[in-house]
């Protein structure tokens, strides 16, 4: 099957995500966000992620069949993530899936949810086709992994991840320290418009010459938020205002810095001169522009998905299953679950053996 | 056919016919799992029940614990969506308490865990004229402790497993009826427990 036709459910974090796409054309992207109901408490709460799915599902799946013009008996599949994500969160989606592909008696296709981030990159028909190898820099409020990425649906290795806060999470908590809202990413962003990057020289986590042997690709923002929270202190002990935007500027250069260093030096190291970036921090813009000055710099390419397609999403759920499928995969079984924890190694969930002849 | 499936307690998954009477059932008493069986429990029950067409799909709406409770109510409805036919929602206490209407006279209660040293408690008392368990006073979580207490001598069941055939009768009743047991949303019975953040925790300097 060259060009099969599946829908993908997202429902690993806070973002219910139904995708239609044919081979690797994008035919529809629905996003439902429970964002703002979790505004209010600083940070995505699991259960309030999870009783929006189940809300938001169905109404998802007749909005992106309407806007992709396919009735459900068209589907040559149904894809759904398993992992890595909240555990509550995927079950809905896992469910909803189980439910749909027994329903229509169509395949059902389990699959990695980082690996989905870099699928998504091959729904852009404009650009030339992602080669391989690549390594993927995939930065959310979920997540921060680098990767390095040999095929798409064979090979893909965990180079690092964050031993601690996820980036975005970093941006959250750190708006919080600073009164701004959630989420913290754009707010910081705002704050530091204004700001000077250099004004203060917070630490780069798991940076230094005695951290990099051991972590060389992985990340950890708790110290950088620690820091920061001890400058506010300081300035409210000496009763001076706190330089929000300042601080804000000089904050998003740490993360920024600590990003790209790590991504350019995987690239070097490993003599792949090729970066993708995914995930929803990647709508920083300094983070966007600093990866692409270094990277020109170092001789390296940068793709960049459309902000659409880097969020999470179901289309890039269903662009990892329809490669799957036109690489030859069998389908999933029926006995999979949630896994919170998925490696990346497991790009597909569960596939079914093969039949004995 | 009616299809009911529920996931309140652990998974449970028939078919019947619109009389009534059961096509095939198949299920798992385990509290948890209920993501990995549910797909392998729906082939059962669909291959097992024969030839004819899903007209219906009962959901049960819980109470139940918040995780398995959703994965059967979103299955449910997207096998309802992949048939193009409606949904049924039926508190899944109203299937315990047609199962458990043959077992004796008067009110009774049917108890089931609701995790965190409470249960989940709704008192019946016989049928109404469409047939359908009558529920005199509705769902509530109690202490588990104080559960006798709070009962007051009335008839307990306690509940660890359901007849997903019995949720599909009681849906069947209350379709037949024009009746709405129970909304979109599912019987939580607890809000979502999460905190309002206060200031940051302070580090020192
Ligand atoms: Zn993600």
């Amino acid at each position: 099957m060259n060009e099969p036709l599946v829908l993908g459910i997202e429902t690993s974090c806070d973002e219910t995500g139904i995708g239609i796409v044919r081979g690797r054309t994008l035919l529809s992207n629905m996003i439902a966000s429970s964002m703002d109901e979790h505004a209010r408490y600083g940070g995505v709460v699991p259960e309030v992620a999870a009783r929006a799915h189940l809300e938001a599902l169905q109404p998802s799946i007749d909005a992106a069949l309407a806007e992709a013009g396919v009735s459900l008996h068209d589907l040559d599949a149904v894809a759904v993530t398993s992992g890595p994500g909240l555990a509550g969160a995927l079950m809905v989606g896992v469910g909803a899936a189980k439910g749909l592909a027994v329903s229509l008696g169509k395949p059902l296709y389990a699959v990695n949810h980082l690996v989905g981030h870099i699928a998504a990159d091959i729904l852009t028909p404009e650009s030339e086709p992602l080669e391989y190898p690549t390594v993927a820099l995939l930065v959310s409020g979920g997540h921060t992994s680098l990767l390095h990425v040999r095929d798409l649906t064979t090979d893909v290795e965990l180079l690092g991840e964050t031993m601690d806060d996820a980036a975005g999470e970093a941006f959250d908590k750190v708006a919080r320290l600073l009164s701004l809202p959630y989420p913290g990413g754009p707010e910081i962003d705002r704050a530091a418009a204004d700001g000077d990057p250099d004004a203060i020289r917070f630490p780069r986590g798991l940076s230094k010459a005695s951290d990099l042997a051991k972590h060389r690709y992985d990340f950890s923002f708790s110290g950088l938020k620690t820091a920061v929270a001890r400058w506010v202190e300081r300035c409210e002990a000496d009763g001076i205002p706190v330089p929000v935007a300042d601080v804000a500027a000089s904050f998003r250069e740490a993360v920024v810095d600590v990003l790209v260093t790590k991504a350019l030096a995987a690239c070097t190291d490993l003599g792949v001169p090729r970066l993708l970036l995914g995930g929803g921090v990647i709508a920083n813009r300094r983070l966007r522009e600093v990866a692409l000055s270094r990277a020109a710099a170092a001789g390296v390419t940068v793709r960049i998905p459309p902000l659409s397609l880097c969020t999470d999403n179901g289309a890039m759920i269903a662009a990892l299953a329809a490669e799957l499928i036109s690489s030859g995969r069998r389908p999933s079984t029926l006995a999979f679950g949630a896994d919170s924890t998925l490696p990346v190694t497991e790009i597909q969930v569960a596939e079914r053996l093969a039949e004995a002849s | 056919m009616i299809l009911a499936v529920d996931t309140s307690l652990g998974t449970a998954v028939a078919l019947i016919d619109a009389d009534g009477a059961l096509r095939s059932e198949a299920n798992t008493t385990d509290p948890l799992g209920h993501a990995e069986v549910i797909g392998d429990l729906l082939v059962q029950a669909l291959d097992a029940a024969g030839p004819g067409e899903v007209t219906h799909v009962v959901a049960g709406m819980g109470p139940g614990p918040f995780t398995g409770l959703r994965i059967g109510i979103a299955a449910a409805r997207t096998f309802a969506l992949g048939r193009g036919v409606p949904v049924i929602a039926v508190p899944s206490h109203h299937a315990a308490a047609l199962t458990a209407l043959g077992t004796g006279s008067g009110p009774f209660a049917i108890v089931t865990d609701a995790r965190r040293r409470e249960v989940a408690i709704t008192v019946f008392d016989g049928t109404d004229a469409d047939g359908i368990p009558h529920v005199s006073a509705d769902t509530v979580l109690v202490p588990a402790v104080e559960a006798d207490a709070h009962l007051d001598g009335i008839r307990r069941i306690d509940v660890a497993a359901l007849s997903a055939a019995d949720l599909a009768r009681v849906g069947a009743r209350a379709h037949a009826a024009g009746r709405v047991l129970a909304g979109e949303e599912p019987l939580y019975l607890r809000h979502p427990d999460v905190v309002l953040p206060g200031a940051p925790k302070r580090v020192g300097l």
